[in-house]
């Protein structure tokens, strides 16, 4: 096999001032005619920006500071912009992560995969026309013909990442640069889209350039695999070389992070039910003129649930499930409209503004977006305490505390007089945690606590929650949409579409025997299924 | 210049010093000249600016806090108490400032205390719909949600978490509203209908147009003061907005091939 595209010792350097000098430090990486090279690696590990130096479309002030892109025998790291233009688009294509931000929300998804025609070739309007119904068909997006004349924000996440890779297919280009390209998207959508990426490939013999961060997708997409640290290439082989015989100790450390899709051991569980959701509803109405109802979104549909003390009630389903909006209605944040939420013997539906602020203390959440949850403005201290101060304890007891739990959840003493932003990703999440044990909570509900976070990261979190469960006797309502994640923590699941639960029960009923056909197509569209099995064989 | 008005020229600056209508360096002791009642220009122009700054920090501070409270109001529990308190607000803005200005004046009279708060009550609409859209836009952010479970009160999460968040852009914009709350004034004594009782850089202006068109300085003269104070406020205003965005920050070579233009 020949390669197309091949980086020699590529070197980027970063602004001054930057964590670190490089952000690529002698990269070399061949990818050849028809194959699908992987790159993985943790955020800040400089895979983006490999991409971005290959497509020559680095941010100011960095810069390609040695070594040689060969792309088709031309080296695009001396080639001018007029150069790049030229075959940017045509020969060399790239994928974002985020198709609704990479597209103009204010034209059609037709007239935007027309003008690569418009710009490299020089066919007339019709010509262009069929070639782009061609290749939304190619694509296998329903109705080829309507979309073609929809706007960005009328397709669904899927069918924009599909416009998107027909838009860089258009004119078969030698090299496709896919970025994170299924990271946005939900588990099924992610399995199609994959599914799609590996079939055209193979029908046109496109070299793929996969940039990625998940393991299970390097799975099932991967030829030959590089795992990058650092701004460093520190393996590469063949796919199933890489996945089931690691050489280096980081991709083993990467490999074994993963977390396999299997329920624990089953553990004993209190009968004593100690939350107890029933047929919680909450439905949005979008109004119209003179009051017609327009819209309605029945967000949470008739929910009940039983939360056992001690035990980790898990809520899984794809974005836009209600599950996000469930674990609000049970903190209170959003007011239910029909149900009740018992906690213990207390409705806590039907408590006042002011009676709840005082029962707050009992039920606390963790969220998603570690870096949004704390505010920026304040210490790490100050956002641990400042529950305990609006409960009545003085400043002094408040910030011990503090201490104290900024230490359980494995953090510095003296990180107490920092800002969040002088914190990693984990840490930050780890902050959360610690701000949402300081009121000595029964119930902890935590929104997708894990999801923004890499993946070895996330398997200390999920490791500390844990430790914690069995150290504080916590019981929680842990929401996640990755079904790797539930499998490892909850004791119960719930499985919700459309706002519905539509199937619950111990975890290893649930993902061991699914009876829904909901279930069923979650639990295979998981990626790398037989990833974590053959992995832990080569340990 | 306000600082020194006092050590460079004690006394009354309205008391008269001398021949009306001196043109300026004519006289070693006005070197400025004197206006048409025969009191010292340079003396009013000192003493004046302390006048205009003084009605500038005091209006922006009115217009500035019933901005916040207001807009931080609506922005933060929307719904019902966002459409009628900005319903309020569009009243305020559909009519002409210095209309609504001249009206307070007549009706309340027009000594400095009440000039000041007239300026600062005209301008609250627009420091308020700027902290509204800040408001809208952080009062969902997870850290707010996560102050509301942990028991906060409304009124420690609005001033407390949310406001130092929303600051920036409002204090930025605190100096365009200083820089128009002093040509208002200066509009309003130009019109004679502000306190005559003060040296203002406004009244002078407005003296000197009588003789306009012959002692023409009499009006220049604190017109070009007002002209240097506004742009320096608003060139405050400016660093100010360069130094709180941290997105500009980042690029220093960017702005300063901007500045070279």
């Amino acid at each position: 096999m020949t390669s197309i595209l091949s980086l020699d010792n590529v070197s980027v350097s970063l602004p001054p001032g930057a964590d670190r000098p490089f952000a690529l430090e002698n990269v070399s990486l061949d990818v050849n005619r028809g194959e699908i090279v992987c790159v993985v690696g943790e955020s800040g590990s400089g895979k983006s920006m490999m991409a971005n130096a290959v497509m020559r479309l680095l941010p100011q002030g960095v810069a390609i500071e040695s070594g040689r892109i060969i792309f088709a025998g031309e080296n695009l790291a001396t080639a001018t912009e007029a150069e790049m233009r030229r075959i940017r688009g045509a020969r060399l294509a790239m994928i974002f992560q985020e198709p609704m931000t990479a597209l103009n929300p204010l034209r059609t998804i037709g007239n935007q995969i027309g003008e690569t025609f418009r710009i490299h070739t020089a066919l007339g309007k019709s010509e262009i026309e069929s070639k782009v119904l061609d290749l939304l068909r190619e694509v296998h997006i329903p109705d080829p013909p309507h979309a073609m004349l929809a706007y960005p924000h009328e397709l669904s996440g899927g069918q924009r990442q599909r416009a998107m890779i027909a838009m860089a297919l258009a004119l078969d280009p030698a090299v496709l640069i896919a970025d994170e390209p299924t990271t946005a998207l939900d588990v099924t959508t992610q399995a199609q889209i994959l599914a799609l990426i590996r079939d055209l490939q193979r029908r046109k013999g496109t070299a793929v350039l996969f940039i990625t961060h998940d393991f299970g997708v390097v799975r099932e997409i991967a030829d030959r695999v590089a795992v990058m640290q650092n701004g460093s290439i520190v393996e590469q082989g063949s796919a199933s070389q890489v996945l089931n015989a690691p050489s280096h100790p980081y991709t083993r450390q990467l490999i074994a992070a993963v977390p396999a899709l299997k329920a624990p051991p089953e553990r004993t569980i209190s009968k004593e039910i100690i939350l107890k959701i029933d047929q919680v509803s909450k439905t949005y109405r979008k109004n119209g003129w003179f009051g017609r109802t327009t819209r309605t979104t029945h967000a949470v549909d008739n929910v009940s649930l039983e939360l056992h003390r001690g035990s980790t009630l898990g809520i899984v389903g794809e974005s836009g499930s209600g599950k996000s909006t469930l674990a609000r209605c049970i903190v209170r944040l959003i007011e239910p409209d029909t149900g009740s939420i018992r906690l213990g013997d207390l409705d806590l539906v039907t408590l006042s503004r002011s009676q709840m602020r005082d029962e707050r203390h009992r039920i606390q959440m963790v969220f998603q977006d570690p870096s949004g949850s704390l505010n920026p403005r304040r210490r790490a201290g100050e956002l641990v305490a400042q529950g305990l101060v609006a409960g009545g304890t003085g400043l002094r007891d408040a910030m011990a505390t503090a201490e104290e739990l900024l230490e359980l959840v494995g953090l510095d003493r003296r990180a107490i007089d920092r800002f969040p932003h002088e914190f990693s990703g984990g840490q930050r999440q780890r902050i959360g945690l610690a701000r949402a044990l300081a009121l000595r909570p029964q119930v902890l509900v935590a929104d997708e606590p894990v999801s923004a976070l890499d993946v070895s990261v996330q398997a200390q979190v999920l490791v500390l929650l844990g430790e914690l469960r069995t150290k504080l006797g916590l019981s929680t309502i842990f929401i996640t949409h990755d079904l790797r994640v539930a499998a490892q923590v909850c004791d119960f699941v719930a499985v919700m579409k459309s706002g519905a639960v539509v199937e619950y029960g111990p975890i290893g009923k649930v993902f061991g025997e699914p009876s829904h056909s909901y279930t069923q197509a979650l639990l295979q569209s998981i990626p790398g299924q037989q990833m974590s099995a053959s992995a832990r064989i080569s340990d | 210049m306000a600082a020194v008005a006092g050590t460079l020229f004690p006394g009354d600056p309205l008391a008269l010093a001398g021949r009306p209508l001196q043109w300026p360096a004519e006289n070693a002791r006005f070197w400025l000249g004197t206006d048409n009642s025969g009191r010292d220009i340079a003396a009013q122009i000192f003493h004046g600016s302390r006048i205009s700054l003084l009605i500038g920090l005091v209006a922006t501070s009115i217009a500035v806090g019933i901005g916040i409270v207001i807009g931080a109001v609506a922005g933060y529990y929307g719904g019902a108490v966002d459409t009628i308190l900005m319903r309020i607000t569009e009243a305020f803005q559909t009519l002409p400032n210095f209309l609504l200005l001249l009206l307070l004046v007549a009706v309340f009279g027009s000594n400095l205390m009440t000039v000041t708060i007239a300026i600062g009550v005209v301008s609250w609409p627009a420091p308020a719909r700027l902290t509204r859209a800040e408001f809208l836009s952080l009062r969902n952010r997870e850290f707010v949600e996560a102050c509301r479970t942990l028991g906060l009160r409304d009124t420690q999460i609005i001033f407390r978490e949310i406001l130092p968040n929303a600051l920036p852009p409002i204090i930025v914009y605190a100096s365009v509203v200083m820089a128009v709350a002093i040509l208002l004034e200066s509009a309003l004594a130009f019109l004679r209908l502000s306190d005559p009782n003060v040296a203002s850089w406004g009244n002078l202006i407005g003296l000197g147009r009588d003789v306009l068109r012959t002692q023409w300085f009499v009006s220049a003269i604190p017109g070009l003061a007002i002209l240097t104070t506004v742009l320096a406020v608003s060139l405050v205003g400016q660093g100010l907005n360069d130094a709180l965005n941290p997105r500009l920050r980042r690029r220093p070579t960017e702005r300063a091939g901007i500045g070279g233009q």
